[in-house]
């Protein structure tokens, strides 16, 4: 009777990207009633972590994956049975199971009789052609029977299906017990090609396995290759292809599984490391100006708009306005061009509550948005992206980031590009420190001043270090020299 | 060994074997006292006199109907088709008769058909053809399709010796362009057995005639790119060796097939089939064609030049498969 009305709930595609999610939370538990767009569960994705509203109306009928369990996009994770259907779902489904199983294997079987008299008789027609033959040879006479090739296990090997793993390549794997995901591709969007996976096989084991317990806890230093003590424990002689099997934990040690978005950011920063060539040039700023008029501002932004006009705001603003000065560190690297843009989308990296991850959601042509703006859009994101209510779009198109890890007094920091990208500013802890200044008279001395460390990290594929010195002159200059008029 | 030209090359081996075997003779329009269209058999009828060689009608059917005939008989025919094109007034006689002579009553037609085919001289839609994977589809007949000078020679002589009816494509834009050493002597090449005209690691291009001095053209362009390309040279395309194509695909697990002749139907549909079926686990990358698009062959130079597979653009298919 609900047969045709129970509504799927599907892992949503959370961005071009994006190929799976994982579970965080089903906030709904089977038996529930839920209303069409009611959040019914909580996922993690390398992009974002979000809710799930429910498709439908109705009560929820079935959980089919269960919190903790990544599923690739479109896998089916609940039924929602409308209102009154509920407990019909499981039924249909005994009901017509046995029926195929049995009929159609007979009707089959006696197909296979005239096959043998046809090849039998197709034979004896090709006989008379190619057997005797004194003169002519047999016209067109068929090449030597190609062997088969044995059959290879192919489909098993790359469970997490991120691009297409070609014939040849699942045989290597097949042979060589080696599972495709774990190795680099080099072809088309990432496609491991037939090279990348014999260089792999060449390049020998990955990590062996743990080494025997005895030598493990205390030795870290690098074997040393006089010690000739227990060459058979060394796990260097025999090529065996590490299963990448997790391995078990040791004594005092716990195993927690990595969510998406601890991937998605392992993934990316190794792959930003490998792509940019990182260089970090840093700068101090006097913020004695942006505090003063930040104390100014802070009570009628608060009580006119529900803003904090916080440091990170201005220092945004006066980047956004460098950048324009800078096209190349708002720019990319696109094969071999060189793209630049005439808007800035200005990535903040935001911190999650539990520590456990970070997200960069992005203002959209920060250019246009004037101190207020920027605030109120900082205060937005942040905000959004620790409640997980980012949307794909929020997190896509960046061309230049900041990211303020001062919070904690650090003044240094070496930040990774967030790829494509050319340049990633860090704002860092905001400290009194005696500084020299110039007084009336044009005399030095020393005053105490608010100084701000602001780093740019660079790829210095694109971005010269000469230029990245002048960005950062050029930002600290917009900044100590910040008049109540560059709101 | 002397340099001697593709077309001095079937010239020379034509008048070896005339001088060899009393039993070959020539028929053709225009073979005999004028030396033929392209002047292959230029002097023959001198040395060999105009029984031997003879100046037929405007008739492709009367010349192939009357090999077959004399091949029947006992002689060993080489016909000549001004135009690999006009073949097809003769197909009722090489279909019908001489493909299924052997098959139906056990007596051989060891006949020769030598064809003049390709294109890139403006030739048009009737002078322009590569009709050699229609022939290779009919049970019965061979086609060997030459690509330099030595092998032209030396499959010409294969191509007399064999029992059966053979046709001969010879690539006309071949005939002056290409120059190489030739030995003198009498020598034959097998049938179905590939050359490896260029030895590759990467991609491997399958192909015959005139096509193969593209694909080299065009893998010495990719070995810039450090890309190395390996071309294999069917030379028979009927019969064709699998065993040297598949060995070639074992090796690069890329393939291209390239031919002159129009896609659909074309023999290198035949080639990435049996690549497909017999080399899946080998394969890297879709097998890919290149060849001429289904139209007839057009008179304009640019369109010909568009028409006709160019290194540009079997070095882009090259470029597309090295990255995949």
């Amino acid at each position: 009777m609900a047969t045709g009305t129970i509504i799927d709930v599907v892992m949503p595609q959370m961005g071009v990207s994006v190929s799976e999610g994982t579970i965080v939370k089903w906030l709904k538990s089977e038996g529930e009633t839920i209303e069409a767009d009611e959040a019914l569960l909580e996922i993690s994705t390398d992009k974002v972590d979000t809710e799930v509203p429910s498709p439908g109306t109705g009560v929820v009928a079935k959980i089919l994956v269960h919190e903790g369990e990544t599923v690739d996009v479109g896998t089916k994770l609940a039924e929602i049975a409308p209102e009154g259907a509920g407990p019909a779902v499981a039924e249909p489904e005994p009901a017509v199971e046995p029926e195929p199983a049995a009929e159609p294997e007979p009707a089959v079987e006696p197909e296979l009789a005239p096959e043998p008299a046809t090849a039998a008789a197709a034979a004896e027609a090709d006989a008379p052609s190619s057997a005797e033959s004194p003169g002519p040879a047999a016209p067109a006479a068929p090449a030597v029977p190609a062997e088969t090739p044995a059959p290879a296990a192919a489909g098993d090997s790359s469970e997490n299906g991120k691009s297409f793993v070609s014939p040849v390549v699942a045989r290597i794997a097949a042979e060589h017990g080696v599972d495709v995901g774990t190795i680099q591709g080099t072809g088309q969007g990432g496609r491991v090609t037939k090279k990348d996976i014999l260089a792999f096989i060449e390049s020998g084991p990955a990590p062996a396995p743990a080494a025997p317990p005895e030598a493990a806890p205390t030795e870290a230093e690098p074997v040393a290759p006089a010690a000739p003590t227990e060459p058979s424990a060394q796990p260097t002689a025999p090529p065996v292809i590490a299963n990448a099997q997790p391995q078990a934990a040791g004594t005092g040690e716990t195993l927690e599984p990595m969510n998406a978005m601890r991937r998605g950011i392992a993934e990316h920063m190794r792959r930003s490391l490998d792509t940019a060539a990182h260089v970090t040039s840093a700068i101090e700023v006097d913020m004695s100006k942006v505090v003063a008029i930040r104390e100014k501002l802070k009570a009628s932004y608060q009580k006119d708009y529900g803003v904090n006009p916080t440091y990170l705001a201005f220092v945004g603003r006066a980047a956004v306005d460098t950048l324009h000065d800078y096209p190349w560190i708002n720019g990319e690297l696109r094969d071999d061009q060189i793209v630049t843009r005439n808007y800035v989308n200005l990535g903040i990296a935001v911190e999650l509550a539990d520590g456990k991850g970070l997200i960069v959601p992005v203002i959209k042509n920060a250019e246009g948005l004037n101190l207020l703006g920027l605030a109120r859009s900082i205060t937005d994101i942040a905000a959004r992206a620790r409640d997980k209510k980012l949307l794909p779009d929020d997190v896509q198109g960046g061309t230049f980031t900041i990211t303020n890890p001062g919070g904690y007094g650090t003044f240094h920091g070496t930040p990774v590009i967030s790829q494509p990208q050319a340049g990633i500013l860090g704002t860092y802890a905001l400290v009194k420190r005696p500084w020299v200044v110039q007084d009336a008279l044009g005399n030095d001395v020393l005053a105490i001043r608010p100084i701000m460390n602001i780093t740019l990290t660079y790829d210095h594929r694109l971005v010269d270090g000469a230029l990245a010195g002048r960005f950062l002159h050029d930002v600290r200059e917009k900044l100590q020299s910040w008049g109540e008029d560059r709101y | 060994m002397a340099e001697r030209t593709y077309l001095q090359a079937i010239s020379d081996g034509l008048r070896q074997e005339m001088r060899r075997d009393k039993r070959v003779f020539v028929i053709g329009e225009d073979v005999g006292v004028y030396g033929g269209a392209f002047k292959v058999t230029l002097g023959f009828q001198e040395e060999f006199g105009a029984w031997r060689v003879i100046d037929a009608p405007l008739s492709e059917t009367a010349i192939v109907g009357g090999c077959t005939g004399a091949a029947l008989m006992g002689m060993r025919p080489v016909a000549e088709m001004q135009f690999a094109d006009f073949v097809s007034c003769a197909w009722d006689h090489l279909v019908t008769v001489a493909a299924k002579q052997f098959y139906r009553a056990g007596t051989p037609v060891p006949m020769v058909v030598r064809l003049p085919s390709g294109g890139g001289f403006s030739g048009g839609p009737f002078h322009s053809q590569n009709p050699e994977s229609s022939f290779a589809h009919i049970p019965g007949l061979k086609c060997v399709c030459p690509a330099t000078p030595e092998d032209a020679k030396g499959l010409l002589a294969t191509a007399i010796e064999d029992p059966n009816p053979v046709l001969y494509f010879e690539h006309k834009h071949l005939y002056r362009r290409l120059k190489a050493e030739v030995p003198e002597e009498r020598y034959t090449i097998p049938f179905g057995e590939a050359r490896t005209h260029r030895v590759g690691e990467d991609i491997s291009v399958i192909t015959w005639g005139a096509m193969v001095h593209t694909a080299d053209e065009a893998a010495e362009e990719l070995a810039k790119e450090d890309v190395s390309v390996e071309v294999v040279d069917l030379r028979t395309v009927m019969p064709w060796d699998r065993k040297a194509v598949l060995a070639s695909v074992e090796k690069t697990s890329k393939v291209l097939v390239l031919h002159e002749d129009t896609r659909t139907g074309g023999f290198g549909a035949e080639i990435a089939a049996t690549i497909a079926e017999e080399a899946f686990e080998s394969l890297d990358a879709p097998v890919k064609r290149i060849a001429a698009p289904d139209s007839p062959v057009p008179f304009s130079p640019p369109l010909e030049k568009a028409f006709i597979p160019q290194v540009e653009t079997v070095a882009s298919g090259l470029r597309e498969l090295a990255a995949y």
